[in-house]
């Protein structure tokens, strides 16, 4: 085999681990929508909001500390402690839950059987409210993540795979960063799935995403999974936070990947977590591998930039309701 | 009616003190009045049926009964006690459960999943004891999933368990959707219209159904129903409506003599 075989299978790889970090953030949007319908335009800036607190306790930053010195002149920045990475966590994910609490509190109760769009324009608003919120509790400078997951080239893996080409290939090269990020997806989806399918309030969050009112009529509080709903997809977003923001830092742009989400969700359809997953997967291994075969060769490179967004036209055109979603027949 | 307590129907059961009574209910979509100050009751173990024409308000009396709709007037009584603004969430855990006139199940869920819904009113567990599998949330879905076979069994939906319903023809649709109400163990059964959209065979096995579910579990029924003919041959009470009012309450034999009654089925211009 030529080493462009084995670096060819090197894209392919190096293609699934970044669908995976794209399935994190979609995922958000799946199980938002499915249990109430709502497509959740917040869901990257969730996941900023996310990795910012999650920086902002591991530092110790005294939240709000810009605006309390412009008020009152003060000159505050730091408690001074440096948090454990997991306690961080585990604070950062207290937030999400109360935010969660919040928004239903204070948008969807007020929003019940409103039209799908104005639930929309609704998580808009609330998409930039948190941005400048996040920017006036945590400051909007760029900050780096680090909680302790391993980073750069895995070199055991490249030296033990460095036998199968000739002098010209050196080994399959893997980042540390996205082996984890798989693995913690997988199991994230494992026991999400297992949730929904196994447990009561599983039941009921499928329940709810399938029909409202008779939800109600066998005792479900809408408000209450709701909430649940949203926890959980402050959870993903902040799982998608963590990784993205190591990778590159957390800024205003992690925002951002909720752009490549919606490819994503039309190739998988709206309505499917395994449609999230294996819609990432396909656009994460579809951009590299077109890049690698045909962008770079013949295209003059950097297709991955629309490569996504061109497949999900051509899902548009020929399946609109994406690989897995549900079709959606209106009886006249 | 009147202080009666119970009374015996023509085939030797005792019906008892009322379940739910409505008094004086109004209810308004801004300025059309869908229902016109209606009382009635509802008595342990009857079923009791409200018939009248298309737009008579039989779907809204229903709503207003399992919390869907807040009547502007009037007050409902739910086992002797005045019920209070409540959301039907918590009217479903009061022991109020129902079917829908357009079949609402959940269509991606299995049969099987569909009526284990239906047993959330009386699980327990917390969020939290659900992440250990076993101990007593796996207890209680087994103690569930028991009553659950039962009304399986009953029903006789037994080979369609696993079907996702969204699947089933729209008879076993319709009795999937009895079987998701009947798992709550209701101490009030509301029909929305159980036989609407069936054949005549359809229509005999649900007639069946109601009557057992009514004679063996003694659960007490209020059903909707357009069909004067199977109304008359099943329920104990019947109350007519028409344009939002009562016209009539009483035996099967009483409602069909009421000569308001046969004028509102007749088309009789009204003034």
């Amino acid at each position: 085999m030529s080493a462009n075989f084995y670096f060819g299978v090197e894209v392919f790889l190096n293609g699934l681990m970044a669908g995976v970090m794209y399935s994190l953030v979609a995922l958000g949007f799946v199980l938002i929508f499915k249990a109430s319908g709502i497509f959740n335009y917040a869901q990257g800036v969730m996941a900023l909001f996310a990795a910012l607190t999650l920086v902002g306790f591991q530092n110790g930053q005294i939240p709000f500390a810009h605006l309390i010195n412009a008020i009152f002149g003060t000159d505050l920045h730091h408690f001074g402690w440096h948090m454990p990475a997991f306690l961080a966590i585990l604070c950062a994910l207290g937030v999400m839950i109360l935010f969660a609490f919040l928004v239903e509190r204070y948008i969807l109760k007020h929003l019940v059987n409103q039209e799908p769009i104005i639930l929309f324009m609704a998580t808009i608003g609330l998409a930039y409210f948190m941005e400048g919120f996040g920017d006036l509790m945590w400051g909007s400078d760029i900050k780096k993540l680090d909680v302790g997951i391993p980073q750069g080239g895995n070199i055991w893996l490249e030296e033990n795979t460095a036998f199968l080409g000739g002098e010209d290939f050196y080994g399959f090269y893997l980042d540390n960063l996205d082996i984890w990020a798989t693995v913690l997806a997988a199991i994230l989806v494992t026991s999400l799935v297992l949730f929904s399918q196994y447990t009561k309030t599983g039941r009921a969050l499928r329940a709810v995403a399938d029909d409202h009112q008779a939800a109600l009529s066998v005792g479900i509080s809408l408000r209450s999974i709701w909430v649940i709903v949203w926890s959980i997809a402050g959870f993903v977003a902040l799982v998608a936070g963590i990784m993205w923001g190591s990778k590159s830092g957390v800024q205003f742009s992690l925002s951002l990947i909720a752009l490549k989400a919606l490819p994503v969700l039309m190739l998988g359809g709206f309505t499917s977590i395994p449609g999230a997953i294996i819609g990432g997967l396909i656009i994460g291994v579809g951009e590299k591998m077109f890049e690698f075969l045909i962008g770079a060769p013949f295209l003059g490179g950097a297709t991955e930039n629309w490569f996504a967004y061109m497949l999900a036209l051509l899902f548009l055109v020929f399946r609109p309701q994406g690989l897995f979603g549900e079709k959606i027949i209106e009886r006249v | 009616m009147n202080a009666i307590d119970s009374y015996l129907t023509p085939d030797g059961r005792t019906i008892g003190a009322p379940v739910m009574e409505m008094k004086n209910i109004t209810l308004r979509f801004g300025g059309v009045v869908a229902i016109k100050d209606i009382s009635f009751d509802i008595r342990e173990g009857e079923i009791r049926a409200i018939i009248g024409p298309n737009g008579a308000g039989k779907s809204s009396m229903l709503n207003v009964m399992n919390g869907f709709y807040h009547p502007q007037e009037g007050e409902v009584h739910f086992r002797g006690e005045k019920r209070g603004p409540m959301r039907p969430h918590q009217i479903a855990h009061q022991g109020i459960a129902r079917t829908f006139q357009n079949i609402a199940l959940f269509k991606g869920m299995s049969t099987l999943d569909n009526i284990m819904t239906g047993r959330l009113t009386h699980m327990k567990t917390g969020m939290l004891s659900q992440i250990k599998w076993w101990g007593a949330a796996q207890r209680e879905e087994t103690a569930n999933r028991e009553l659950v076979e039962k009304i399986i069994d009953f029903l006789e939906i037994q080979t369609i368990r696993k079907t996702p319903v969204g699947r089933l023809p729209y008879g076993l649709q319709k009795r999937v959707e009895l079987g998701r109400a009947l798992a709550a163990e209701p101490k009030l059964l509301l029909l929305d219209e159980p036989m609407a959209g069936m054949n005549v065979e359809e229509k005999e096995d649900m007639s069946r159904f109601i009557l057992d579910v009514n004679d063996e579990f003694g659960t007490t029924i209020a059903l909707i129903e357009h069909d004067m003919g199977v109304v008359m041959d099943i329920a104990d009470r019947v109350v007519v409506m028409d344009y939002g009012k009562k016209i009539g309450d009483g035996t099967p034999e009483e409602v069909r003599t009421n000569q308001d009654v046969i004028d509102a089925y007749l088309g009789v211009a009204h003034d």
